[in-house]
């Protein structure tokens, strides 16, 4: 049995109240952040809405409605969902290990349920957050730092990480670890746990290093120095560099971008398309969606702090960190700061597991801003 | 303001406090990430740009159209001719590479060298590069291909420009001929437009000397090219300045009488105009096919001429160097006279003694008593010995140069011999040793170490006839600038010296007894002046000399004498000049005197220095013959 400590709502929300409720400033922006994403589908496809921008539009509606409909379901019901969602997440992450499709590069990271081909690692992404917001939910501040408290959730962390690394995907596991690794500081966890463990992670580097794969290294290595390999690995870093640096302050005009037009830049699409806005609209145009980006994260810390709950709080500041992580990790790999792993562009991106994923995080955001008024009392700290 | 249990509130406030010190992390994230964008599109912004274009634009030489060679009344020697060629692109053989050339042989024969070459073309090159399959193909092949073009999936038909040479053989050695570019022509200039697949620049001749005019410069085709270097579109195109056409002096109705004339044998014929030095005709034979260098010579073709005893790669006219022999010997008595030994009369014996050595003349009966005029009419060695003696090397030397020989004439081929005029100082800084006077009795009947070209021993002959230092010219225009061209002046000599040799040339040819006179011209008003002339290949030794050899016929071909003509026509106001070597040809059948006699009546009837030479082509002509084309 499942016990229902937060049964004692201080009100109930009808439905048409909940759509009231919802934050639709938020929904605007993120309408138009995501028709950028469409415009540039659009340039890069030559000036056509196939096979990119028109199939993306769709996506994105079914996308605005299933967010619309996570938003009005009541916050403790996602807090009942969070244990078993995790649940089925690592389950199908263990399976795409044993089961899953071979994807592009090689890497197990697609599993298929019947006609839908889905990234589990994208459902854990959400479903740690959830899981992880509930459990530290039932916490005081001072239990966050018990050793024995803090050992579930470092492996509700460590063991998708590690099933990720395993497919392997560097870039996401990174993603799923700095983001339950910053619940755990958002949360409260002690400078005494936090400074020894920056100081071991960066002293155990040299040791990660030996369990990267081959392709892993030779990004690195590339990204370190992309001379080395300029028509291979470092090809893909120097040409994104090329069509960004080439934009200059206005950038070559809409549909007027040559590295993106002519094939220059590889997957321009999906994980590069920030470069074509680079190069098309130049540094105001990159500016103005950082800008457009930094409301959205605004808002989601807004929201975070406006929560009764800890569990809303923690599930909206998750949920924002996660679109956060998305974007610097995104940005930074195009830019050629760091090395380069498959992280789309959040909203802007061509993808449908991606698309999805971020707008059932946004869904989840504005839940949280719905039912902000709603306290859930602290249950205990247990699992179920 | 909601209402937090106390351990909410607690956990609120550090909740607060570390939600700010993520945003501040993140914004501090945003900031970095702006710095970059900063960092890679204003500062290195430019770079970048020139980088992304770079990438973008592809630009190609497109080569020039060759001028044109033409002679003196406008005759294409050297043409720009359609080149009919087949392209495959194997992106559009739907049935494949090797089906499209099975199908392509059906119309065509292809060999099975083309086709492995097509096919490691193709191997080597992306799917939509073109590869050159068959090229020269003859309008019927093509027009057949053309009509069967919709079941040839992936062949293109293509016209190109290829250098052609209408009169072949006969003006091979003054036109020369293009040839695919080498390592040493890449290094020696710098000229992009050389590394083009498939250029050609002049190799021999006219088209070597003035290849950087007719070549003309290089157009560029700016085309915009994907990542795969597949061109998109064209951004600009320049289609380059043609190369000048060189209008020569030649008329090749004249030089086609003189290579007729030299038949197979291996030789050498100039014919000038005296007065402008315009060279009409220069011929040596045998020459050879140039348009075999354009498309490609084969190895037996090629091994065929360079294993010729009779070299018909050499331009035998400018580059080969001969003793001239007695046609040296009125260069002699001009200067002979002019020294003041315009009487002198020598009674031959057939020989003359001269310290321990006895100098023959080739008639070992002797002349008897001779005059500058008889002695040039009957070639007598006796009388230039004594000349010879009179004169000395230093007025030997004096007169000839004075007449052209001992240096390049300055034609505007490549590779031209200077020749050799011995002289003390020459014996002494090459050979090391002290000249001696034998020696210059030798040299006084143009033995020895003298050495003349053709073309030398034709200035000769026409500054003789002219009396002024003519030099001969090959170009009259180069595009639309004439050829530098000064009035020649008068040579250092009397009219009354020129006169007395010119009579002594009258009558070499026609009066009996000149050495020239079965071979004269008749036709009154035609008659020309000559000279012969014999060079021993071979000493003859004393031990020939004793047991009555004196003639070198019996000898294989290697070893006979070289046979040598100089004249000019017509004898009273002479207009043309013919100098004459055949290699080998010995002194029986003055078969030399038959070529100048053939190719001067020739001349003198047509007489192309009085008919009105071709115009160069105006800048509009040349538009509206590259507009048609």
């Amino acid at each position: 049995m499942i016990a229902r400590p937060y049964a004692t709502a201080r009100r109930t929300l009808s439905l048409s109240d909940k759509l009231m409720e919802i934050n639709w400033g938020l929904v605007m922006l993120i309408t138009v952040i995501a028709c950028v994403g469409f415009a540039m589908m659009y340039s890069v496809a030559g000036g056509h809405l196939s096979p990119w921008a028109g199939k993306q539009m769709v996506r994105f509606v079914a996308g605005l409605v299933i967010m619309v409909a996570i938003a009005c379901v009541d916050i403790r019901t996602w807090m009942e969902w969070a244990y078993p969602a995790y649940a089925l997440a690592l389950l199908l992450l263990v399976a795409t290990t044993v089961v899953g499709k071979v994807g592009g590069l090689g890497a197990q990271r697609w599993i298929a349920l019947g006609p839908v081909e889905l990234q589990p690692s994208e459902l854990m992404k959400i479903s740690l957050v959830l899981a992880l917001a509930r459990y530290l939910h039932g916490l005081g501040v001072e239990e966050v730092s018990s050793p024995t408290k803090l050992a579930i959730p470092l492996a509700m962390i460590g063991v998708p990480v590690v099933l990720v690394l395993m497919q392997p995907n560097l870039g996401t596991a990174t993603i799923i670890g700095l983001n339950g690794v910053s619940l755990l500081f958002l949360a409260g966890l002690s400078w005494w746990w936090i400074l020894p463990a920056l100081g071991g992670a960066i002293a155990s580097v040299p040791i990660a290093w030996r369990f990267l794969h081959p392709y892993q290294k030779q990004r690195i290595l590339t990204f370190l120095n992309p001379a080395r390999d300029a028509l291979g690995a470092g090809w893909n870093i120097s040409q994104a560099e090329i069509a960004l640096g080439s934009g200059g302050l206005l950038g070559k005009g809409f549909l007027h971008g040559t590295q993106s037009r002519l094939n220059f830049l590889p997957e321009k699409q999906t994980d590069f398309i920030w470069t074509v806005i680079g190069e098309e609209f130049g540094l105001i145009g990159c500016i103005a969606l950082l800008v457009l980006f930094a409301v959205v994260i605004g808002y989601g810390v807004r929201i975070a702090m406006s929560s009764r709950s800890q569990f809303g709080r923690l599930l909206a500041i998750g949920v924002t960190l996660n679109f956060f992580f998305y974007i610097m990790i995104n940005a930074s790999m195009v830019m050629g700061l760091i090395p380069v792993v498959g992280i789309p562009m959040p909203l802007i991106s061509y993808g449908g597991t991606a698309m999805l994923s971020v707008m059932v995080g946004f869904g989840l955001l504005l839940s949280v801003h719905v039912h902000r008024q709603v306290e859930i009392p602290r249950g205990s700290g247990s699992i179920l | 303001m909601p209402l937090f249990d106390r351990k909410d509130k607690s956990r609120y406030n550090v909740f607060t406090r570390r939600t700010l010190i993520a945003g501040g992390g993140m914004a501090a994230v945003f900031a970095t990430l702006a710095g970059r964008l900063y960092q890679l599109q204003i500062v290195e912004g430019q770079t970048f740009m020139t980088r992304a274009e770079d990438n973008r634009v592809n630009q190609r030489l497109l080569a020039p159209l060759r001028g044109l060679i033409l002679d003196r009344f406008g005759v294409a020697l050297a043409d720009n001719r359609r080149n009919y060629r087949v392209l495959i692109v194997k992106e559009q053989a739907s049935e494949g590479v090797e089906t499209a050339l099975e199908n392509l042989s059906r119309i065509i024969t292809l060999s099975p060298e083309d086709r492995e070459r097509v096919l490691r073309q193709i191997r080597d090159n992306r799917a939509f590069v073109p590869v050159t399959v068959i090229e020269n193909l003859n309008w019927e092949a093509f027009s057949s291909i053309n009509l069967h073009l919709p079941y040839l999936p992936g062949i293109v038909p293509d016209v190109g420009e290829t250098r052609s040479y209408p009169f072949g053989a006969e003006m091979s050695h003054i036109i020369g001929y293009v040839g695919a570019v080498t390592e040493a022509d890449i290094k020696r200039d710098p000229n992009p437009l050389l590394s083009l697949p498939g250029f050609r620049i002049g190799k021999r001749g006219i088209e070597k000397q003035f290849d950087p005019e007719i070549r003309g410069s290089a157009g560029t085709d700016r085309v915009e090219v994907n990542a795969y270097g597949r061109v998109i579109r064209e951004l600009s195109r320049d289609p380059g300045i043609p190369g000048d056409n060189v209008y020569l002096t030649i008329d090749s109705q004249v030089q086609d009488v003189l290579t007729r004339a030299l038949g197979d044998q291996s030789a050498a014929s100039v014919v000038m105009d005296v007065e402008t030095g315009d060279v009409l005709a220069l011929a040596s034979t045998p020459g050879y096919d140039p348009n075999l260098f354009n498309v490609g010579i084969s190895e037996t073709q090629w091994r065929a001429l360079t294993t010729n005893d009779h070299d018909p790669l050499l331009n035998k006219a400018i580059a080969g160097v001969y003793p001239p022999g007695s046609t040296f010997k009125p260069s002699v008595a001009l200067g002979g006279i002019e020294a003041g030994f315009g009487d002198l009369q020598v009674f031959c014996t057939g020989s003359l003694r001269l310290g321990d050595h006895v100098f023959h003349c080739w008639k070992h009966s002797g002349h008897g008593l001779m005059t500058v005029t008889t002695a040039l009419q009957q070639s007598c060695d006796v009388f230039f010995y004594t000349m010879a003696m009179k004169l000395g090397i230093d007025g030997i030397d004096a007169s000839t140069h004075a007449l052209g020989l001992g240096q390049p004439t300055g034609i505007e081929l490549p590779g031209e011999r200077a020749g050799l005029i011995p002289s003390p100082t020459w014996k002494r800084s090459v050979l090391g040793r002290p000249w001696e006077e034998g020696e210059t009795l030798v040299t006084g009947i143009g033995q020895g170490y003298v050495l003349a070209t053709p073309v030398q021993l034709c200035t000769l002959a026409a500054r003789i006839a002219s009396g002024r230092a003519v030099v001969p010219r090959l170009t009259r225009y180069i595009g639309q600038t004439p050829q530098p061209h000064t009035p020649a002046p008068r040579l250092p000599f009397s009219p009354e010296a020129f006169k007395l040799v010119r009579e002594g040339m009258r009558m070499a040819v026609n009066v009996p007894g000149g050495t020239a006179y079965a071979r004269r011209i008749t036709k009154p008003g035609f008659e020309m002046a000559g000279k012969t002339g014999t060079a021993q290949v071979l000493r003859i030794t004393m031990a020939e000399r004793a047991a009555g050899e004196t003639r070198t016929n019996g000898l294989p071909w290697k070893y006979r004498d070289h046979a040598l003509f100089i004249s000019f026509a017509p004898v009273e106001a002479p207009r043309y000049a013919c100098a004459v070597v055949i290699e080998h040809g010995g002194p029986l059948e003055p078969l030399q005197v038959q070529v100048a006699h053939e190719a001067l009546l020739f001349t003198q009837e047509r007489d192309p220095a009085r008919l009105p030479p071709a115009k160069p082509a105006t800048v509009a002509d040349l538009r509206r013959t590259y507009a048609l084309k």
